[in-house]
């Protein structure tokens, strides 16, 4: 029921990168979940809302104060690279 | 005398303030407990830092409220400058700028986090065999897994490697693996607990809650996490203090045991144990019917589409650039982030970013994602029906034992009609409870008690009487 240009297609969407083998894998255990998730075409839904919030919440809001926040040095701590206090990324054309 | 390690936290917190035990003491005896890797529960160890904050804390002139008890964390919770890497190879070594408000909390209640436990990747999976780095095993029988995916933390607390942790609950997360290893689990309100820090997976789901040995335990635990935090909008203002239970009878309550968990696909031994456990409830004093939730047929696979649509949306993060480790040979920036996250995410959770996806993708958006969350409307209409005429509701927390390695995870939906039973009480956002109820081929069998929301004092009320009633000894055997 899911064809391979579909797992492509999604794939691309997603950001991910498969590999041929995994790609074919996908596109079997997909099919067969979505053969189980199917049970819901089923159901008649026409008048029941869609779940938003478990809970009847109102907006919630808060002040508008400022807090201290990381330092940029912190900030990038953890970045697989750095260049002149900034993130760096591979070069990319529009 | 009971070994320290073996003792609840209640009575290690009253020891601390009775200067019995110091948390020097206490924190040593964990540890060497912890480092012994025959469970695989932990996936970092922090001795240096645990042992200073106990010093720390014994030498103050007066105890904060925990008194220097030592806890495990589910490696889904972050934890300032130790790393966090929620089981996946995407966060290897990865040390997050700040700590969990749950964690937060505890620390400066007095909790001293001794180390973070294995998790299936992302908290995705039922069995912790989908953690990036080791597998976890069951202490009551090391070729079958722990659950999952709080399958660390389960083990840890099972095997005395600590007295109690916290975990996270999306469909059954925290009460599978506490049924499967033989201990209390419990997920709280949606809301409850604030998810601040919690590295997320379907944040309408997504629930911290506790691993203890004891029902009063896990009270004490939930009293020190919940309530509203401004850093996460959807926890709430809890309406009266968690308190410690003490109920020793159920009369005036009324039971629901919930026919559809108790038919086809439970085990027989897991349905007898429960059976017998509903027999307790009713020389306890309850009154127990049998009740419908004709919806929670549809519960998996409403799941199924629901969390994997969120997971798509929240793992989009994973690109790296910000933190984690990245592929490094692309060529332009699109590749860079198929890449990398081609490599840095296992199958499992590949395969949850792809259904979500394709979920939520045009053309099949209606059909899928809406649809399921009309189908969650019934099921938390099932609920408010079953709560109008009954108190609490009964079912098996797993419809098996647990189960051996490699048995499901070649075939993903085997895995997740695992949580069967777990996967309506979450999506309907509501309070329940694991507790040991018995045996069935000497591995424990997981009760589970579902509440309506708020109800978690009178839900660890029930489960503290029936606990006594229930007189099930958590210790594996040949563990202690």
């Amino acid at each position: 029921m899911i064809d391979d240009a579909t797992v492509r297609h999604v794939a691309r969407l997603a950001r991910l990168h498969l590999d041929d083998d995994e790609e074919h894998r996908m596109k079997e255990e997909l099919s067969t979940i979505l053969d189980h998730v199917d049970a819901i075409q089923a159901l008649d839904l026409d008048d029941v809302p869609p779940t938003t919030h478990v809970l009847a919440l109102e907006n919630v809001m808060r002040d508008d104060v400022p807090h201290p926040s990381l330092s940029a040095d912190e900030a990038l701590r953890e970045a697989p690279e750095v260049v002149e206090q900034r993130f760096a990324v591979p070069r990319f054309e529009p | 005398m009971t070994a320290l390690h073996e003792r609840t936290a209640r009575d290690l917190v009253r020891a601390l303030h009775a200067g019995e035990v110091g948390a020097a003491e206490l924190v040593d005896a964990h540890l060497a407990r912890a480092e012994d890797d025959r469970w695989g529960s932990f996936l970092a160890i922090d001795a240096e830092r645990a042992r200073a904050r106990a010093a720390e804390i014994d030498a103050m002139p007066e105890r904060p409220p925990l008194g220097g008890v030592p806890i495990a964390i589910k490696d889904a919770l972050s934890t300032r400058d130790l790393t966090t890497t929620a089981g996946s190879r995407i966060l290897e070594g990865f040390r997050p700028l700040y700590t969990a408000t749950c964690v937060e909390r505890l620390e400066r209640a007095g909790a001293i986090v001794i180390g973070k436990t294995n998790m299936d990747e992302f908290a995705m999976g039922s069995s912790t065999e989908n953690s990036a780095f080791q597998p976890t095993r069951n202490p009551w029988d090391p070729g079958r897994v722990p659950g999952g995916s709080s399958g660390g933390s389960a083990a840890a607390v099972a095997a005395f490697q600590a007295p109690w942790a916290l975990g996270s609950d999306t469909g059954g997360s925290i009460r599978q693996p506490a049924a499967l290893c033989g201990i209390v689990g419990m997920k709280p309100t949606y809301g409850a607990v604030s998810r601040y820090g919690l590295i997320a997976f379907a944040s309408s789901l997504d629930q911290v809650g506790p691993f203890t040995r004891t029902v009063g335990d896990a009270a004490l635990l939930l009293s020190h996490i919940v309530g509203r935090d401004e850093r996460d909008s959807t926890s709430l203002d809890w309406p009266e203090p968690v308190a410690v239970p003490s109920a020793e009878d159920l009369r005036g309550l009324t039971f629901g045991v919930v026919g559809e968990l108790m038919g086809e696909g439970v085990e027989p031994g897991v349905r007898a144990a429960v059976e017998a456990a509903v027999a307790r409830v009713e020389e306890l004093g309850g009154s127990v019917r049998e009740v419908s939730l004709p919806s929670s047929a549809y519960g998996v696979s409403t799941y199924y589409l629901i969390a994997p649509a969120e997971c798509s949306a929240n793992l989009a993060r994973f690109d790296g650039i910000r933190y984690g480790p990245r592929h490094e040979d692309a060529a332009d920036l699109l590749e860079h982030y198929e890449r990398t996250r081609g490599d840095g995410f296992g199958p499992e959770v590949k395969r949850r970013v792809m259904l979500g996806t394709f979920a939520l993708a045009s053309g099949y958006y209606d059909a899928y994602y809406l649809r399921a969350q009309k189908v969650r409307t019934l099921i938390r209409r099932d609920f408010d029906a079953a709560f109008a005429e009954t108190d609490f509701l009964l079912s098996p927390t797993s419809p098996t034992v647990a189960f051996r390695f490699g048995e499901r995870i070649e075939d993903p939906l085997s895995m997740y009609l695992s949580d069967v039973c777990t996967i309506p009480v979450s999506l309907a956002g509501l309070p329940a409870i694991s507790i040991p109820c018995g045996l069935s081929e000497g591995l424990p069998v997981g009760l589970q008690i579902a509440g309506p929301a708020f109800s978690e004092n009178r839900l660890l009320d029930v489960a503290h009487a029936l606990e006594g009633a229930l007189a099930f000894a958590p210790a594996p055997p040949g563990v202690a």
